[in-house]
């Protein structure tokens, strides 16, 4: 394009032992909304800090308008023109509208003091340029989320910036909200500056963008133009699959499920505002249940539902033939259920204990405070599950933060395994660990499952995935578009229904 | 077991330290007789005045593991003393007014617990209500009076009586001290702290009772904060609602914190909250028998020796400054 305004090129950047990006090209035009898409890990973030001055590139160029920049911190980004609105809105929610704009920059009088009938004509005079209806005397609380973000939006535009980051700026939103958003994305485009757009949400990708830009795992796939790229494509690219590659994972067992088996949970109709619609769900005793969607699509939210991390706004669940009214950890846990969460650091670990007193976590919390398993007891079944698990540890009274990712995952899994689950649900169990464990976890499943236990798997690598599972649900958007069993499993399929073109599964 | 006495090596140095300067300046501190059936001297005051933070510490110990902290447990003493003196003043028995003072000290726990955990309050501001309130219950309890108590009633034991020679609120610390040690290491209690305590969320997915065992902590903390306030209150045979614990919230979150026990919650270590709160008895000792010229010490340098002093073993503990020493010293090497 010709009056490309920022011209990334041959970025390089490297974290100890990674590669996060190893040569991305980049550019954006004027007048533009560009789609930045990609999995975990994929470079998208470390691209965007480094263009907003959070990271410092090794190597490469980039160019503002022409002129090569190097910012260091994201006020001089900001100064130069790169103005960045996060997920998480950065502002401050008791001051009022106005003072959150021009917050660090008030018009102030000779003596220093804010001037506050300037400020707040200011203020008003930028939110109504963008057609925003609000008062900006009010406090920023009183607005909803969508508001918020558009008053941040506001607030990074008005210091004269002329590209404008958006990073996931939907997630919080409802449709409506999104809506409200994009009108104001096309607005800023018409008068010229230029966008970049993170989102997970595809819909939205094809809504709103000119061209969509695909990392995987830090490198560049390809620019496209947004009308040019089918949907099915760019799943395949975001995955790292070709579109002809239609070869199937080989199914290695039995496919089918026996139809004697008992059924372990079933969900009718469970949801969760601004977290996942509507689904229903049916899982067999030795059958492994895999859900696929892209990062964002529900997945995570729809296991929170079912172990009682979040509380459900409506439908039914029934765990082991018990109706389950109010939820919550305690009752899943008594009712058979276990969940290895996805983010092992945050929800699973308890990083100073003991090997041995994190894989008792849960055992001891069900039997209560009272009830001790005695120490002798629990070096035993610590040692046994270390040696079953093959977990390399020097002592189970290693504290848990010193074993590496693959072996705090077994940590996790061994917690759980000694509960003897007959429903075990796995969030990413395979994410950020070495190969040789990722084998072990997945032939554990096989093993798990051949001994009658009902499993749900979630990965973001739908061969894994596929490989595993002997059904799987697909998620998109928050919602489930489909299921796929015997013949039609496979990851092309799988693929298909993640970008929304399996014959009458068209989402709005 | 290893790992807790590495962690109660730095405070237990800097006992031996103050001892060793006693030892040394004033020698009638290790001067221990028994007289009138009683050991008596120095050493015993420190650990018979000491018992109340002592049983705080204690306490603030398992608060502050849970990742908590309780700033009420001055104004629970003083809603003790005063609910005591008061029942003991309108001729009820003895048991009675131990016991439903001590019962009222739990329900203050339970109350700062139900503001932690059910209301979602964060601890420092939930019992800081309690830190204003209680005292000033404590002052309609006595009508803004102090309270006396007839020096012979058996009350007073509680601070002044005997036990096997053993001063009686050092009893009472060495058992609260015992009994909690078992509570929480022979049962699950204390991993199940340690674990809320260093997180949260994963104590949540891993099926803990979190509201319950963090309410359960502070029901605790209320109930030796209360016994504390009964020693107070009986040795001066008054209760004095305006000074009873005051401040001594300060410095059991001092003997915690010199104990090696982090503020921000997990690991805790009992023995070394108990460490702590000997340490800074033995330090107003040792300042007032120190003599300096001949003369002893002004009472006026109290606060601020004391503050020396715990700065100085807080830096020895920091991880912080060891590693920035060890830098420099490898920098001019």
């Amino acid at each position: 394009m010709a009056d490309a305004l920022i011209e990334m090129h041959g970025i390089v950047k490297t974290y100890p032992g990674v590669a996060a990006l190893d040569g991305v090209d980049f550019s954006l035009s004027a007048g533009e909304i560009h789609a930045l898409v990609g999995e975990n890990g994929a470079g998208k973030s470390t691209l965007i800090k480094i263009l907003t001055g959070a990271e410092r590139r090794d190597r490469g160029t980039v160019r503002l308008g022409g002129t090569e920049i190097e910012p260091r911190t994201p006020v001089q980004a900001q100064r130069l023109g790169i103005a960045t609105v996060y997920q998480e809105v950065n502002l401050i929610p008791d001051l009022t509208v106005a003072e959150n704009i021009l917050l660090g920059r008030e018009p102030r009088s000779r003596l220093g003091a804010i001037r506050w009938g300037e400020m707040v004509r200011q203020a008003q005079q930028v939110v109504d340029k963008l057609g925003l209806h609000v008062d900006v005397a009010e406090p920023l609380r009183a607005h909803s989320i969508a508001v918020q973000q558009m008053i941040a939006v506001a607030r990074a535009i008005d210091q004269q910036a002329r590209v404008l980051v958006l990073d996931e700026p939907t997630s919080s939103l409802d449709a409506t909200e999104t809506a409200q958003l994009f009108a104001l994305m096309r607005r800023l485009r018409k008068a010229g500056m230029g966008i970049i757009f993170i989102t997970h949400f595809l819909d939205q990708v094809y809504e709103v963008s000119d061209r969509i830009t695909i990392l995987r795992g830090g490198r560049l796939v390809g620019t496209h133009v947004t009308g040019e790229l089918p949907r099915l494509s760019l799943v395949a690219r975001m995955l790292g699959k070709s579109v002809e590659d239609v070869s199937q994972t080989a199914a290695r067992r039995e496919r089918t499920t026996d139809g004697e088996q008992r059924e372990c949970l079933r969900a009718s109709g469970l949801f969760k505002r601004n977290a996942v619609q509507s689904f229903d769900l049916s899982l067999k005793a030795s059958e492994v249940l895999g859900l696929a969607g892209l990062l964002g699509s529900g997945r995570t939210e729809v296991v929170r539902l079912l172990f009682g991390i979040d509380q459900r706004d409506g439908g039914e669940l029934s765990i082991n033939g018990e109706s389950i009214g109010h939820h919550s950890p305690r009752r899943a846990i008594k009712a058979g259920m276990a969940l290895t969460p996805e983010d092992r650091r945050a929800a699973g670990l308890v990083p100073h204990l003991s090997v041995r007193e994190n894989m008792l976590l849960a055992l001891q919390g069900a039997k209560g405070w009272a009830r001790r398993v005695s120490v002798r007891e629990q070096q035993a079944i610590a040692d046994r599950y270390v040696r079953a698990l093959s977990i390399s540890t020097p002592d189970i009274e290693k504290p848990v933060s010193q074993l590496s990712g693959g072996n705090q995952q077994k940590v996790i899994l061994a917690r759980w395994l000694l509960m003897e689950p007959t429903i075990l649900m796995l969030d990413e169990p395979t994410r950020g660990i070495d190969i040789g464990a990722k084998e072990q976890i997945e032939s554990l499943i096989d093993e798990l499952r051949s001994k009658g236990m009902a499993l749900i798997f979630i990965s973001g690598e739908l061969d894994e995935v596929v490989r595993v599972s002997q059904r799987i649900m697909v998620l998109r958007d928050r919602a489930p578009v489909g299921e796929l069993t015997g013949e039609n499993l496979n990851t092309h399929a799988v693929m298909r229904q993640i970008a929304g073109e399996a014959a009458g599964q068209a989402h709005a | 077991m290893r790992r807790s006495l590495a962690q109660l090596i730095w405070p237990l140095v800097a006992l031996a330290l103050l001892l060793v300067f006693n030892a040394v300046e004033s020698p009638s501190f290790f001067h221990v007789q028994f007289v009138n059936g009683r050991l008596s001297g120095a050493a015993i005051d420190v650990l018979n005045q000491g018992a109340p933070v002592m049983l705080l510490a204690l306490g603030m110990t398992l608060v502050i593991g849970t990742g908590g902290i309780d700033l009420s447990v001055g104004a629970v003493m003083a809603v003790a003393g005063a609910l005591a003196a008061k029942l003991l003043h309108l001729e009820a028995p003895v048991v009675l007014a131990v016991a439903a003072a001590l019962g009222a000290c739990v329900a203050a726990g339970i109350w700062n617990g139900g503001l932690v955990t059910v209301a979602g309050i964060p601890p420092i501001v939930a019992t800081l209500i309690f830190m204003v309130a209680g005292r000033g219950i404590a002052q309609l309890i006595t009508d803004g009076q102090i309270i006396t108590i007839n020096p012979d009633s058996p009350f007073t034991t509680i601070g002044r009586g005997v036990i096997g020679g053993l001063p009686v609120p050092i009893v009472i610390a060495l058992t609260a001290a015992i009994v909690i040690a078992a509570i929480v290491r022979l049962t699950s209690l204390g991993v199940f702290i340690e674990a809320i305590g260093g997180n949260e969320e994963a104590s949540r997915y891993a099926g803990l009772n979190v509201r319950w065992i963090r309410l359960s902590v502070y029901a605790i903390m209320g109930l030796l904060a209360g016994l504390a306030g009964l020693i107070d209150t009986a040795d001066i045979a008054a209760a004095d609602a305006n000074n009873s614990g005051l401040y001594l919230e300060l410095d059991a979150i001092l003997a915690v914190v010199i104990g090696g026990t982090a503020l921000t919650g997990g690991r805790f270590s009992l023995l070394g909250a108990l460490v702590g709160a000997i340490i800074i008895q033995t330090l107003s000792t040792t300042i007032l028998m120190t003599t300096f010229r001949g003369q002893s010490v002004p009472p006026e340098f109290n606060l601020v020796i004391k503050a020396i002093v715990v700065l100085m073993v807080c830096l020895l503990q920091s991880g912080e400054l060891r590693r920035m020493v060890l830098r420099a010293r490898g920098a001019r090497a």
